[in-house]
């Protein structure tokens, strides 16, 4: 922001301290800048930089007399999926080409997509495996590293169980990483195991879910070309996904259409907008149920697709009705004139779309808000068909993949959920007893008045969120549901500022027994605490310098090919896996289906084999039909795939007909060729041609009335009307039995265990020939069958949303009408939002914190940010963390733009930033962006990073002053609301 | 000969640094070096926009008239480079420039400053193409290879556009056709003499 500003001059300051030889941890040492003219006395001053690096891939002219070869794997960074084509030569990454081809980014790249090459150059990657010993770094080798964390892993287990150790994994995982991380989780014995679709889209999942079937973005960044009508709302794509607006941006011009913002700053997305419209953090229940009172009022809803697909929509109608103009102005601030506008554009002017990111999702009514969006999607028929749907935009490279894959503390992988059935399902595909499982979880003892749980109890009950783990560090042994708290953290590619309450999360890392960081940096987890030994580094690689599949935030599944070798000594995810499977005991059976090869230092299986695994086993979400060979063929044909409809030509050889990266759900066995899904739902084609139909998941029928669709269903369909999920039971009915072949049938019987009942019981989900999928498809038909949406989902705590107020709110009369959820346990765990509620009320936070502060993202970076901080083409673009304060609230306290204040929070904690004042936000709010950390509460904690691996950008992480609160239903954050004051420093 | 522009539309950009990581990629340019920079205005404002700038590689380019050692040359593409070695690190281009291209590795008053670096069209300098020498002075060719600049080529929403500038030109004219609005071709008339007229 500030280098933005002032460019020029910070440009030279920084130069000038350059030459005076001070700032000499941001320099680059390339012989480019010797011949650009820098003086050689300069570079002398320089020259202390990482001296101790053991290798380093000098990337130079690219000698274009020999030969290149070109490699294509997806970028690393947010979740649209752009192809970033290496040039490489001699095994250096010299160059990195437009990627034409590619359907989604079509060459293009954002500043992170356009420097990932910098990720291998690796200034600043961790190098080796180090550990802390009596407070200091110190470097040692893998197999000491395996050997004791291995042995520490089992002391634990042994004295606490293994619900001690929280196996925290990634979205930066490839799917074959993702599911490996699952299935590790599974041979150890917990639940324990979550990824950052926690703190992202986890509440997005289980809205959507709940709504319709499946919890992913109906249709694709591409489809939005075909929309004409685009609601934002707590998404700012331009910073956060920016390849997505060339789609967005060339449909708004080619269709005229009408894109509307919602969001409390207007955001470089909004400034493209046609309206903006601001809204008060945490309303958008209100905000939602005052564009559908104009809807209903008007009678532009779309009443033939309700009666066809919708359940529930009177119960909403009723709910909405509450919410008059003058009620939704008095709570969001939102006058009547503008939501009725924008309740007729996007009722009346279709297809329309609405997109929603952070900004809906991390709230304590993060589900609630998107049911609240479903419904608005259902009342005007913006489901199933081309430019309309939830385009919900995800957030990391493989964050749609890991949670497919069940890097979730709820899920076996592909959304198979804790149930006997599901894990008798993976033990078969497996091919290790169910029992295995059973003996390797915790017995629970009765704490706490609740009931004891044996083992097999235990494996069906969630795990805590990724969002808690430092309170189940910490809190009365009692409290937490499980054998003893969390005493150790297996952190895999995964930051430690990206969730509220630093200040506790440091107190729960000092707390551990273990802490295991195994990242391509060192991370958050591996610098804010003041812990002097038992603390553990594991250099892995990026998904650049090994290969496996990937799933867009559209699920297209895209193959990334390895681009260069592991730099240094880090290696890859699946071989640190096997290595600490061996050590822990289970590698035999875990990795007993898997092609292994010889790796850098180590056995390791081939992604290939995993995702063949995979392939046999993801019936219920459709993964099966993605094998590495087509995969692979989409990267290699990459042309041949429409630019809207991603759909390659029948004529186009191994792709023909296929749809780009054969977005799940593809059906059936490989052989079967189903071409994927790229619109959700969509009873306009047929199912082989990628049509679909709601999910009926919930029951046939509710409160009298039919749950399956009422005059709806895909073309070709032998069944003209709803029907439930397919089973071999259903197909005898049917008469269709006879389709299967004999080895379809006998795989079948043997699911059912050759009894004539459980025969019957076999699902389309559990038939590992894919014999059911087939058949009904054949027959035209969904093989999860043909059911309604849910405008009410009866098992959430509210099953039509009711807006609540931020626990920390700056509205006590609004708490006072519209308080959180009361008290309750979840997730193992108590969630005490209302007491805490009720506090900050009763000590007139609102007063003495009078400032509401929210967060997001910038373009430049990612995440927790380290591997982007680290990148000097990156860091030099944003150099100083800040808050952005509206011009009246600094000049009232007597800030001036790029001046140091303090931001305080409610309870004590407090950040040292820059300010940047602003009429992007409102007086009254402040915004601050989540990238940074290496400061604490003022303190410089560049010493504690192992020498050579500190980030080149250092600042206060905003979740420094971010407070409690937490979704009932998923354990979300609330990232986007808290109290705040600011002050110059 | 084409004639090479650089063309950026406004109501294209976001602001998402592409072209500026793209350059530095490519060319390996070190830190504190911008040959090309996002430039916003009304920043956080209704009517925000940015634009991509570097180098405009000018008609008549007043960096060429100022200069007194006479470093710069015009390439038969219409691209304005210039020689390292004959640069005497002045910085009279700098007053000259309407862009604010040129850059310097160093703050100082005359000969102190460094020798001038700038965008170069990814066409390289003097030396021969595609060379080593070339490479460690001015980065790599593009042009020489067949391939036009990196910056373009990777602008996330196809806002900055480079080529011939008859080219981009109809280009940029169907694309205001056909959305019915366009604030113009940033520059073009400082740098080329003319605009796009609809």
């Amino acid at each position: 922001m500030l280098v933005k500003r002032k460019q020029g001059e910070a440009a030279r300051g920084r130069l000038a301290s350059m030459a005076a030889g001070i700032a000499t941890k941001t320099i680059d040492r390339r012989s480019f800048l010797r011949n650009s003219g820098l003086a050689v006395g300069g570079l002398a001053a320089l020259g202390t930089i990482n001296a101790g690096m053991t290798r380093q891939a000098e990337a130079g002219p690219t000698d274009h007399s020999r030969p290149i070869e070109r490699r294509k794997n997806i970028c690393t960074h947010c979740s649209v999926g752009c192809t970033v084509i290496g040039e490489v030569q001699d095994g250096v990454w010299v160059g990195q080409e437009p990627a034409w081809d590619s359907p989604i980014n079509r060459g293009t790249h954002c500043a992170k997509g356009a420097s990932v090459r910098e990720l291998v150059h690796g200034d600043r990657r961790l190098k080796y495996p180090m550990k802390k010993v009596g407070g200091q770094w110190q470097r040692i080798s893998w197999d000491q590293a395996i050997d004791e964390i291995g042995d520490k892993m089992l002391e634990i287990r042994e004295r606490s169980g293994a619900d001690s150790a929280y196996l925290l994994g990634s979205a930066k995982f490839s799917n074959e990483g993702a599911y490996l991380f699952r299935k590790f989780a599974a041979f150890w014995g917990t639940n324990n195991v979550d990824h950052q679709a926690r703190i992202c889209h986890s509440t997005t999942v289980a809205g959507v879910a709940n709504t319709w079937g499946y919890g992913a973005q109906t249709n694709s960044y591409n489809d939005i070309r075909n929309s004409k009508t685009i609601i934002f709302m707590g998404s700012n794509a331009a910073e956060a996904h920016p390849v997505s607006m060339q789609h967005i941006l060339t449909g708004k011009e080619e269709q005229r259409a009408n894109v509307i913002v919602f969001d409390p700053r207007f955001t470089r997305t909004a400034a493209h907008a046609t309206d903006f419209v601001r809204i008060r953090p945490g309303t958008d229940i209100p905000v939602i149920w005052g564009i559908m009172w104009h809807i209903f009022q008007n009678g532009w809803e779309d009443q033939e697709y309700i009666a066809q697909r919708v359940w529930g929509m009177d119960q909403v109608r009723e709910e909405v009705a509450k919410w008059t103009p003058d009620e939704v102005e008095r709570v969001t601030g939102v006058p009547e004139a503008q939501l009725r506008r924008v309740a007729e554009k996007f009722a009346t002017e279709r297809p329309s779309t609405f997109i929603w990111c952070m900004g809906g999702t991390q709230h304590t009514v993060g589900t609630a808000n998107v049911r609240a969006y479903c419904n608005l999607l259902l009342a005007t028929g913006n489901v199933g068909a081309m430019g309309t749907g939830a385009n919900i935009f995800r957030g990391h490279c493989n964050v749609q993949g890991a949670t497919d894959f069940g890097l979730d503390i709820g899920n076996l992988p592909c959304y198979y959920g804790l149930a006997e059935g599901a894990w008798r399902h993976w033990s078969r595909v497996w091919d290790v007893p169910y029992e295995y499982f059973v003996n390797r979880f915790d017995a629970v003892p009765a704490k706490g008045g609740r009931d004891p749980r044996t083992p097999e109890q235990n494996m069906n009950v969630p795990g805590i969120p990724s969002t808690r783990w430092f309170d189940a560090t910490m809190i009365d042994a009692e409290e937490v549901d499980q054998r003893d708290n969390i005493k150790a953290m297996i952190v895999f590619g995964h930051g430690g500022n990206t969730v509220p309450r630093m200040a506790d999360a440091r107190e729960g890392m000092n707390a551990l027994d273990l802490l295991v960081v195994a990242d391509p940096h060192p991370t958050t987890f591996a610098a804010l605490h003041e812990r002097t030994d038992n603390t553990y580094l594991l250099p892995i690689c990026t998904q650049f310098e090994c290969s496996g599949s990937r799933t867009a935030s559209n699920r297209s599944v895209q193959w990334g090919e390895k681009i260069v070798e592991p730099i240094f000594e880090s290696d890859n995810d699946y071989a640190v896996m096997y290595r600490l499977a061996k050590k822990l005991g289970f590698a035999d059976e875990m990795f007993k289906p898997y092609e292994m090869v010889q790796g850098k230092f180590s056995e390791e299986p081939t992604p290939e084999s995993i995702l063949r695994e995979i392939n046999r086993g993801g019936w219920s979400v459709g993964y099966t039909g993605q094998s590495p060979e087509r995969l692979k063929a989409h990267m290699a044909n990459q042309d041949k795939f429409d630019l809207v409809t991603l759909r390659a030509p029948a004529d186009a050889g191994d792709v023909g007909g296929d749809f780009y990266g054969l977005p799940w759900p593809c059906w059936g066995t490989a052989e079967f060729r189903h071409p994927g899904t790229h619109i959700l739902y969509n009873p306009n084609v047929p199912v082989k041609d990628g049509g679909g139909a709601f999910r009926p998941r919930f029951g046939l029928e509710r409160d009298g009335e039919t749950l399956l669709a009422e005059g709806s269903w895909p073309p070709e369909s032998e069944i003209e009307d709803g029907y439930p999920q397919f089973t071999m039971g259903v197909l005898k009915r049917l008469g269709w039995d006879a389709d299967l072949t004999p080895q379809e049938r006998a795989v079948i019987s043997r699911i059912g265990e050759f009894d004539e009942e459980k025969i019957d019981a076999v699902s389309w989900s559990l038939d590992l020939s894919g014999g059911i999928q087939r058949v009904a498809i054949e027959h035209g038909c969904v093989p999860y069958g043909n059911g309604k949406a849910r405008a009410v989902a009866w098992n959430l705590p509210d099953p039509i949303p009711v807006h609540r107020e931020p626990i920390y709110s700056p509205r006590p009369d609004l708490v006072a009408d519209y308080p959180t959820r009361e008290d309750g346990r979840q997730f193992r765990m108590p969630n005490i939002g209302h007491t805490i509620q009720q506090s900050v009320v009763d000590r007139g936070l609102h007063e003495s914190f009078p400032i509401v502060l929210t967060s997001g993202r910038l373009v430049e970076y990612e995440g927790g940010g380290e591997e982007t901080r680290s990148n000097k083409w990156l860091a030099e673009l944003k150099q100083d963390m800040f808050v952005e304060i509206n011009t009246r609230d600094a000049e009232s306290r007597g800030i001036t733009d790029g001046g140091w204040v303090w931001v305080n929070g409610p309870e004590g904690n407090r950040a040292r930033v820059k300010a940047l004042v602003t009429e992007r936000v409102a007086s009254g709010t402040a915004f601050m962006p989540f990238h940074f950390a290496g400061w604490f509460q003022g303190e410089d904690q560049r010493g504690n990073y192992p020498q050579g691996t500190d980030p080149i950008v250092l600042g206060e992480s905003v979740n420094v002053v971010t407070t409690y609160g937490y979704d009932p239903v998923t354990g979300m954050h609330e990232g986007k609301v808290t109290l705040c004051q600011i002050e110059s420093a | 000969m084409a004639r090479m522009k650089f063309l950026c539309d406004a109501d294209r950009c976001i602001e998402c640094q592409a072209c500026v990581t793209a350059c530095k990629n490519e060319h390996e340019v070190p830190w504190g070096i911008n040959r090309r920079r996002v430039v916003t205005i009304n920043d956080g404002l209704p009517g925000e926009r940015s634009v991509s700038m570097a180098c405009m590689h000018c008609d008549d380019a007043p960096c060429a008239a100022v200069c007194p050692v006479d470093c710069f040359y015009t390439t038969a593409d219409a691209v304005v480079l210039h020689s390292k070695d004959t640069c005497i690190g002045c910085g009279y281009c700098f007053y000259a420039c309407p862009f604010g291209a040129p850059q310097y590795p160093r703050v100082g008053n005359f000969g102190t400053r460094g020798k001038m670096d700038k965008c170069t069209y990814c066409s390289g300098g003097p030396e021969a193409d595609m060379s080593q020498a070339e490479y460690v002075k001015y980065g790599s060719n593009r042009l020489a290879e067949g391939k036009l600049p990196l910056c373009a080529e990777m602008c996330s929403t196809k806002s900055l556009l480079a080529g011939d500038g008859d080219i981009i030109a109809d280009i940029y004219r169907e694309r205001v056709v056909t959305r019915g609005y366009g604030s113009g071709a940033w520059g073009w008339r400082t740098a080329y003499g003319e605009t796009i007229s609809v």
